[in-house]
């Protein structure tokens, strides 16, 4: 045997040992349990806080099935592991809580989803009709049950406002703005009674808050086509945020001078879903505790962000994972989860609960957040979002509304860029 | 060989081993078995995990970048169709170019600082060697994560250090992550000040190699410092340096964090792509698009094959300068 043929059968055998190596892990997940076999544990996935401690306790309590609940803190960490699981076909939970832009874009998959609605009671009735469509795939299947909703407010610096000359009392600063326009009037004013200073930190704020007041088709219309250059919503949207350019600080949501920008006053306004909230408090920090306040939104009703609990296919327990998803998301769990953190409720009853009505929030000035939020959610109306609305809202809308706004490019010159992003943000 | 005494004999004919001679070439036949195949052992732990690890990811990438590759959906072939796109995908083009000019903007003054170091720290007069040369090294321990984020406060554009001191010779606030050049030189300045001393000890090693005797004799017929730099250090440093040019290259190439958290971990690179690189655009098409994975594994493979363009490049300039 020479030397090189013996070198290359051992390369081809260790290559043969590697792709075997390989193709074992893509397979398997055939460990199907008989049908009605009872589960000995349900792993419930979750991201950020969704308040569901006690809640599964009573639930091992009340079935005797012992449940896991395994939490990844940041959303950002959360997706690429959803990922992981789907395509490897392993290691995701029994009940999974998908966040909104993820859902949208698993339902170009809704297979790798188990269809609730023949395991569970029909609850179509029962929560936010706009939210409960969401749930559904395009193929019509159950794919999530709704947990809660990002509801929209509007944060404000009380003692800025009152420095400028303006009202701090929250009912008649929510006066002040019953819909944009008269919001730009206020911000002139605020500029005005301050020396210059800019109301709001981003119109990218703005744009998400109009789009969703606007209803019906956003960036894709029914049947899923992108149309993002005819869509009214998406106009409507555009034009309100591109005409409080001159009430921004242009600075950045998420970035480190937007976090600094609350302690230096670098804006009086910021847009708040409910979630939000605990975010202000801590860039603020406890110097500032009872300077913030909470008012309505212009316009009306808004939302940004929210999640619903889903079955993945893979998962070995189809039936009793359906029923432990609409136990955590029926009225009385979601009045529990928001007293326990915060997540606002979804279902209707729960909306009215007194608990949740007379909520108030100490950091901020005793506002009745209960009340402005749950207010705020049920004047969204029925929208539709499309497999990528996430990706066209953040990487094509938002991006040429702050190049637009950082004074990179003309508005027309931005909405060209947003208009050809957006087709290929949203090919799916 | 061990077979024909634990399987019983098809036929009596067969000749049985004699019994004290069996260990004895059992024994020899281990040795020439240690002899022949010890080495592969040896090595296979390396070939293992870089069969694992580095060849079988690279393959499958080959394998995804022929498909429309959906994460957690359909995989259809389409032969070389991913390539062809990126022939004409502007983003593609962009991000080579943004590639290119951060590399260019971050490794010829790196290069040549580190040159300048090195040759200072070679200095036989020179106090507290060691200190200096543990201290130039020390912004490489540094984590790529906690420059960014610091370099990031640096540039902030209302409370960022670098307007700030700008503001003292009169230039205006720059928005540093808003424009090409300035988000550019941004991130040339983190990964500059995060490898210039990397290279001056790689440099500074490959001048001590250079014999003393060769400066001595310089000395004795007159030369001074420079003239000495320039005609003993440079040309004996050649191996070196070119060492060096590709180590900055693949790393250049490759480059990822210091951009991506540079821009708020966006993944496109500023709001018009100004600095989004070729690893970043890797990652938007074949990880944050779920459904654009096939095309990413293409960019991934261009990407290689850029890099190995540009190493050939290096080792044919290596031979010439050997000649």
């Amino acid at each position: 045997m020479s030397l090189t043929t013996r070198r290359s059968r051992l390369a081809a055998s260790a290559l043969a040992a590697i792709t075997a190596v390989g193709g074992l892990a893509a397979c398997g997940n055939d460990d199907e349990p008989a049908a009605g076999e009872k589960p000995s544990k349900l792993v419930v996935e979750t991201f950020g806080e969704f308040g569901y401690d006690e809640l599964v306790k009573q639930y091992e309590k009340d079935t005797g099935i012992k449940i896991e609940l395994r939490k990844t803190a940041q959303l950002r960490e959360y997706r690429p592991k959803l990922v992981r699981y789907l395509a490897t076909g392993k290691g995701a939970g029994d009940v999974v809580a998908l966040e909104e832009g993820i859902l949208n874009e698993f339902k170009s998959n809704p297979r790798n989803w188990v269809d609730l609605a023949p395991l569970i009671d029909d609850h179509s009735e029962d929560y936010l009709p706009w939210k409960w469509e969401l749930g559904k795939a395009p193929d019509g299947r159950l794919m999530g049950l709704p947990t809660d909703v990002g509801s929209l407010a509007v944060c404000y610096r009380k003692d800025l406002f009152e420095a400028a000359g303006l009202p701090t009392d929250r009912d008649e600063v929510s006066a002040l703005w019953p819909d944009w326009d008269s919001f730009l009037e206020t911000g002139r004013a605020y500029k005005e009674g301050s020396g210059g200073k800019a109301l709001i930190d981003t119109i990218v704020a703005v744009s998400d808050a109009a789009l969703f007041q606007q209803g019906d088709d956003l960036f894709y219309d029914k049947e899923n086509n992108i149309i993002a250059e005819t869509s009214p919503a998406v106009k409507a949207s555009w034009d309100t945020a591109t005409s409080m350019v001159e009430l921004s600080a242009q600075i950045e949501t998420w970035s480190p001078e937007w976090s600094g920008g609350f302690k230096q006053g670098s804006f009086a306004a910021t847009f708040c879903p409910s979630w939000m909230l605990g975010i202000v408090s801590e860039n603020s920090g406890e110097e500032n505790k009872g300077k913030w306040d909470v008012a309505a939104v212009p316009g009306g009703g808004g939302n940004w962000g929210g999640s619903w609990l889903a079955v993945p296919e893979q998962s070995a327990y189809h039936e009793e994972a359906a029923k432990l998803a609409e136990f955590l998301t029926n009225a009385t769990s979601q009045v529990e989860a928001f007293k326990a953190k915060g997540p606002l409720p979804t279902h209707l009853e729960a909306l009215q609960d007194d608990s949740f009505l007379s909520y108030t929030n100490e950091y901020f000035s005793d506002a009745p957040t209960g009340k402005i939020f749950g207010e705020s959610v049920s004047k969204i109306e029925p929208i539709h979002l499309g497999p990528k609305h996430q990706a066209v809202k953040e990487n094509a809308f938002g991006l040429a509304l702050r190049a637009f706004e950082n004074g990179q490019v003309s508005e027309d010159e931005a909405w060209q860029q947003f208009i050809k992003d957006a087709q290929i943000q949203g090919a799916f | 060989m061990s077979h024909s005494t634990t399987v019983a004999p098809p036929t009596p004919a067969a000749p049985p081993s004699p019994p004290g001679d069996t260990p004895k070439r059992w024994r020899l036949s281990l040795a020439r078995l240690d002899i022949k195949y010890s080495p592969y052992l040896y090595i296979a732990p390396f070939f293992l995990v870089f069969g694992i690890f580095g060849l079988y990811p690279m393959l499958r990438t080959l394998w995804m970048s022929l498909h429309d590759w959906d994460m957690i959906g359909d995989h259809t072939f389409i032969g070389l169709d991913n390539y062809t796109r990126l022939l004409t995908d502007e983003y593609f083009w962009n991000a080579l170019i943004n590639t290119f000019g951060i590399f260019v903007l971050s490794t010829v003054p790196q290069l040549l600082l580190a040159l300048f170091l090195a040759n200072l720290l070679n200095r036989t007069l020179l106090r507290a060697k060691t200190f200096f040369r543990m201290a130039i090294f020390i912004p490489n321990v540094v984590s790529v994560a906690a420059v960014a984020i610091v370099f990031g406060m640096l540039y902030q554009r209302e409370y960022g250090l670098a307007n700030w001191l700008l503001g003292f010779v009169g230039i205006d606030q720059i928005d540093w992550d808003g424009q090409t050049w300035s988000s550019w030189t941004a991130i040339a300045s983190m990964v500059n000040w995060r490898w210039t001393g990397y290279n001056t000890l790689i440099l500074l090693a490959g001048m001590q190699a250079i014999p003393r005797d060769l400066y001595e004799a310089a000395e004795i017929d007159g030369a001074g410092q420079w003239r000495q730099f320039w005609r003993i250090t440079l040309p004996l440093l050649r191996p070196t340096f070119i060492f060096v040019v590709i180590l900055s290259t693949i790393g250049g190439m490759q480059l990822f964090t210091e951009p991506l958290l540079f821009g708020n971990g966006n993944i496109i690179g500023g709001t018009q792509r100004d600095f989004q690189t070729l690893a970043m655009y890797m990652y938007e098409m074949g990880i944050t698009n779920l459904n654009s994975a096939g095309y990413g594994a293409a960019v991934a493979w261009a990407l290689f094959m850029i890099i190995g363009l540009m190493s050939l490049l290096n080792f044919v300039l290596v031979r010439r300068a050997a000649k």
